[in-house]
C-alpha cells in the first residue's frame, strides 16, 4: 500500500512535465501575431462616419443592427486586402451582407478599387482618420469582425478571409450566431 | 574660448531632452504632464509588434497610439486613465505589465506553489528519518543495554 503511494507520488513530476509539453506543443502552432479582440461579447462602439462615395452622406452604430453580418477593415495600401478581394466578392455573391470599413486610406483610391475590382460592400464607411479604427482596436489590415444581429461583436479575424480558413473555420461560427 | 565652451554646453543641453522622442515634437502644459506621457509610451505595448513599446517602434500603429496618449494626456488624463483606455480596445496585450487575472493567475502562484510543494517533501522526508532513529527493535535494545551496562562497570 505505502509502496503504492510513493510509486504514485513519484509520477507526479512525470504528469507536470506531460502537462508542459501540451501547452508547449500548442505554442509551436499558435501564430503569436494574432490577438483576440479586447471588444468581444460588446456592442459596435459608436461612430459617425462618411459613406465613402458620397461626402454629405453619414453612417451611425445603427447600422449594425438587425441582422447579422461582417466588418471588413480594409485599404488600399495593404496588399493581402487585394487578395482577399476576390473571396469577399463571392461571399457577397451568396448573399452574405458584408460592411466595408477603409482605414486610413485615400478616398480617390479607395472609390477606384471598388470600382475596378467590384464592390462587395453593402455600406462602405470611410474612416480616413483611423477613429473607429481606433475604439475597435484594428491594429492592421485585413481585419473581420462578426457581428451578431443585435450589433454585438462575436469575433474578430485577422489576417485574410479565404475559401480555407472560411469552410475550416469561421463558416460554422458565422452560421451558429444569431 | 570660454564663450566657447558655454556655447557649446548649451547647445548640448538644448538637444539633450529631444533624444528621447527624436520624430515627434510633443508640447505639454506642464513637466509633470510630459513625464506621464514619456511613462505611458514606455509601458504601453505595441500591438503590430512583437516585442516594442509604442516610444521605441516606427510602426504607423505605434505613432497612432502615441498621437492618442498624447492627446489623453493633454487632456489631463491619468496614467490609469490611459491604460485603460488603451486595454479596453486592444486588450492586456498592449500592457508590459499584465494583471493578475484567471488565465494570468498561475505566473503569480506557480512559483509559491512549487516552494510550498518543496518543502512539504523536506518536511515529510524528515519526520520520516526522524521516526526510524527514534525507533529501536527488540535487538537494538538489548544491544544498547549491553553496553549500558559495560559503561557502569
Amino acid at each position: 500500500m505505502a509502496n503504492n503511494r510513493k510509486r504514485l507520488v513519484l509520477l507526479v513530476p512525470l504528469a507536470i512535465f506531460f502537462v508542459g509539453c501540451i501547452f508547449l506543443f500548442k505554442g509551436l502552432y499558435s501564430d503569436p501575431r494574432k490577438l483576440d479582440s479586447a471588444l468581444i461579447g460588446q456592442p459596435v462602439p459608436e461612430f459617425i462616419l462618411q459613406d465613402i462615395y458620397d461626402e454629405n452622406k453619414q453612417h451611425d452604430a445603427s447600422i449594425f443592427k438587425g441582422q447579422k453580418m461582417l466588418l471588413n477593415v480594409w485599404a488600399t495600401w495593404c496588399p493581402t486586402c487585394y487578395a482577399e478581394h476576390k473571396f469577399l466578392n463571392q461571399l457577397a455573391a451568396q448573399g452574405m451582407y458584408i460592411v466595408g470599413m477603409n482605414y486610413k486610406d485615400d478616398r480617390k483610391k479607395a472609390i477606384r478599387w471598388l470600382t475596378d475590382l467590384n464592390d462587395p460592400y453593402q455600406i462602405s464607411l470611410f474612416d480616413r482618420d483611423g477613429m473607429l479604427g481606433m475604439d475597435l482596436g484594428v491594429y492592421g489590415a485585413p481585419e473581420t469582425y462578426f457581428i451578431d444581429s443585435k450589433g454585438i461583436i462575436q469575433y474578430r479575424h485577422v489576417g485574410d478571409l479565404n475559401e480555407r480558413i472560411w469552410k475550416e473555420q469561421l463558416a460554422e461560427l458565422f452560421d451558429g450566431m444569431q | 574660448m570660454r564663450k566657447l565652451i558655454v556655447a557649446f554646453f548649451l547647445l548640448f543641453s538644448a538637444f539633450t531632452p529631444a533624444i528621447a522622442s527624436a520624430i515627434d515634437t510633443f508640447e505639454f502644459d506642464n513637466v509633470k504632464q510630459e513625464q506621464t506621457f514619456h511613462d505611458l509610451t514606455k509601458v504601453l505595448r505595441c500591438p503590430k509588434c512583437q516585442n516594442q513599446n509604442i516610444s521605441d517602434s516606427n510602426a504607423e500603429l505605434a505613432k497612432d497610439l502615441r498621437n492618442k496618449t498624447y492627446e489623453l494626456v493633454k487632456e489631463g488624463k491619468t496614467e490609469d486613465e490611459v491604460v485603460d483606455y488603451m486595454v479596453a480596445r486592444f486588450g492586456n496585450f498592449v500592457r508590459y505589465d499584465p494583471p493578475m487575472t484567471p488565465a494570468t493567475i498561475f505566473l503569480w502562484l506557480g512559483p509559491l506553489l512549487f516552494i510550498i510543494f518543496g518543502f512539504l517533501v523536506l518536511y515529510k522526508q524528515a519526520k520520516n528519518k526522524s521516526k526510524k532513529e527514534d525507533q529501536l527493535d527488540s535487538e537494538e535494545t538489548n544491544r544498547l543495554q549491553k553496553i549500558l551496562k559495560q559503561g557502569d562497570k
